[in-house]
């Protein structure tokens, strides 16, 4: 057996989820006994390769065309797979980001095989890998496999940790060649921007979230002050989105984002199962909240009844002595 | 222009599920089905787009007889017609994607609308699927759409900013909130969607892709630590993040 894990990339730095990929198939490689292959795809990202080798990547594969300097889904969906079909492998990972997801399931189709979208556990054993991912606005699990040869699966972000080697894998490079078409390129990306120093829900370790218990957009400095003292993204939920007080983009939930930070910290929020859809997967869970019956501490790991406007002062001033 | 908006009916999201005998499904018994909140985008701008380039907007879904409820909900918003793939069984994404590709692939549709995901299996794959599937490009999860002539500019959120995408006509977009406000059918065209057309027609499931093992509830939190409001008490929270939790 064989495992395809491919490494994301954006704009020649490897992204978080790139190691978690790698972690996740590295582990599943270990319990099945298969081969891993890791796979690069863009415009020179050869250099990243040996970054791999801490989450355990040894044989990496780089696909390189200047072309690819900005994402273009039907080529790089092409370059998945055909390294996948060159390599003989069974099993082929990709994060479950904004470009996996539009990755997967064209690799699936082209495969013929089954697609597992948005996976928060794997389970190997006996040869045989099966998969839990989310379902019913987080309401349910589905346990499944493949009922094909081969299949992809795409992994929910910041759900397997990315954990280092104490000893890296020593990394050997080879480039495929790989026939692209004009045609892949005919839907490309002409512009990326990325708001710099900013964190983001999707990716951040620690996101601080306020809701309509804030009672004003002006109030949000309460919350942007105690994610500044935890390096945390702020984020919102639909109310205060909807009621323009904060941008699209900061939404958690259900038309939001899906966010698994080590540590979400809901601030006057109800816990909507909107919202809950969005951000229930956390590892830990703070709500700070008036309402004792508000349905957010029943998701919740820690919790203090009491008003934002008190407790979150008290909270930043407390997190702001304990790091000094 | 010849527009196909691909929706599909979903569980209210606030309805409370309960898991069916065979323990592979959801019980349907009781359970409230609504247009799927991401489809409603996507409608909204199949519409816009007739409103701006004249043609026909033609809804595509695969379900039974009880999704028809909801189809007149996305013909009372304002779109032409309907065709409903009957399919009893509506396997797994693959077969409603094959079932979806081979009326679509006879429509040939300028555009193909659908929402991001449904919010049942919330697979997020139906788009990129037909893409591979009919030939034709795809951009998924948009927030802005802009057709001029055959260019197609949109864009779309990425972890930690935007990115604009570029493609042809004909393609296929997937919409995500803030693409559109969808409009609420009023009482008039409420009326006026029960004499418009749904055709059906006979289609079934060419095999699935993915087994599904079990359906469960998710695994139950243990009581959280809720305190009440002190000074001591927030103290006592960062505590308990920095040495039981270690996350801070």
């Amino acid at each position: 057996m064989k495992i395809l894990a491919f490494a994301e990339q954006q704009q020649g730095a490897l992204k978080k989820a790139a190691y978690e990929t790698v972690g996740a198939a590295r582990a599943v490689a270990e319990k099945l006994g298969a081969e891993l292959v890791t796979l690069l795809v863009g415009d020179n990202v050869a250099s990243l390769a040996d970054e791999l080798g801490q989450y355990g990547a040894s044989d990496v594969v780089t696909v390189e065309d200047g072309r690819l300097s900005e994402y273009a889904p039907a080529a790089v969906a092409r370059a998945i797979a055909e390294v996948a079909n060159a390599e003989g492998a069974d099993v082929i990972y990709t994060s479950h980001t904004a470009h996996g997801k539009d990755l997967a399931p064209r690799v699936a189709v082209k495969l013929e095989s089954a697609l597992i979208p948005d996976v928060t556990k794997i389970d190997a054993e006996n040869g045989s890998v099966t998969y839990t991912r989310p379902v019913f606005a987080g309401k349910g699990r589905a346990v499944v496999k493949s009922a094909t040869p081969k299949h992809v699966a795409s992994l929910r972000p910041n759900v397997f940790t990315a954990r280092t080697l104490e000893s890296p894998a020593s990394v050997s490079t080879r480039s495929a060649a790989v026939a692209f078409e004009e045609s892949d390129f005919a839907t490309r990306v002409v512009d990326t921007s990325l708001s710099s120093g900013k964190k983001d829900v999707a990716d951040a370790d620690i996101i601080v979230s306020g809701g309509r218990g804030l009672k004003e957009a002006e109030n949000f400095h309460l919350v942007e002050s105690l994610a500044s003292a935890l390096g945390a993204a702020v984020g919102a939920s639909r109310a205060v989105v909807d009621a323009g007080w904060r941008p699209h983009s900061e939404q958690v939930g259900q038309t939001g984002k899906t966010v698994s930070p080590s540590l979400y910290i809901a601030c006057g929020i109800s816990g909507a199962v909107q919202h809950l859809a969005g951000m229930s997967s956390s590892k830990y869970i703070v709500a700070v909240n008036k309402d004792r019956e508000a349905p957010i501490f029943g998701v919740a790991d820690y919790g203090i009844v009491g008003d934002v406007f008190e407790v979150l002062p008290l909270l930043t001033r407390e997190i702001e002595g304990a790091s000094n | 222009m010849n527009i196909v908006v691909c929706v599909s009916q979903t569980p209210d999201t606030t309805t409370k599920i309960s898991i069916a005998d065979s323990g592979k499904s959801i019980d349907t018994a009781g359970v409230k089905f609504i247009l799927n909140p991401y489809d409603e985008f996507a409608v909204e701008e199949g519409l816009r787009l007739r409103e701006a380039h004249g043609g026909e907007v033609t809804l595509l879904c695969v379900g039974n007889d009880s999704a028809k409820e909801n189809i007149r909900l996305g013909l009372a918003m304002g779109a032409d017609k309907a065709i409903l793939l009957k399919d009893e069984e509506k396997s797994d994404s693959w077969s409603v994607a094959s079932q979806l590709a081979g009326a679509l692939g006879e429509l040939n549709p300028d555009i193909i609308l659908l929402g991001r995901q449904s919010i049942d299996y919330d697979s997020a794959q139906m788009g990129p699927t037909l893409a591979e599937l009919l030939d034709r490009p795809c951009i998924s999860f948009v927030t802005d759409l802009k057709i001029e002539g055959e260019t197609v500019r949109a864009e779309r959120d990425i972890e930690g900013g935007k990115e604009t995408v570029e493609s042809r006509l004909p393609c296929i977009i997937t919409a995500q909130k803030g693409l559109n406000e969808p409009r609420y059918p009023k009482l008039p065209d409420i009326m006026k969607a029960k004499k418009k057309p749904i055709e059906e027609r006979d289609s079934s499931s060419n095999g699935v892709r993915v087994e599904t093992l079990e359906l469960m509830k998710p695994e139950q939190k243990g009581e959280g630590k809720i305190m009440d409001a002190s000074e001591e008490n927030v103290k006592e929270l960062v505590r308990l993040l920095r040495e039981e939790a270690k996350v801070l």
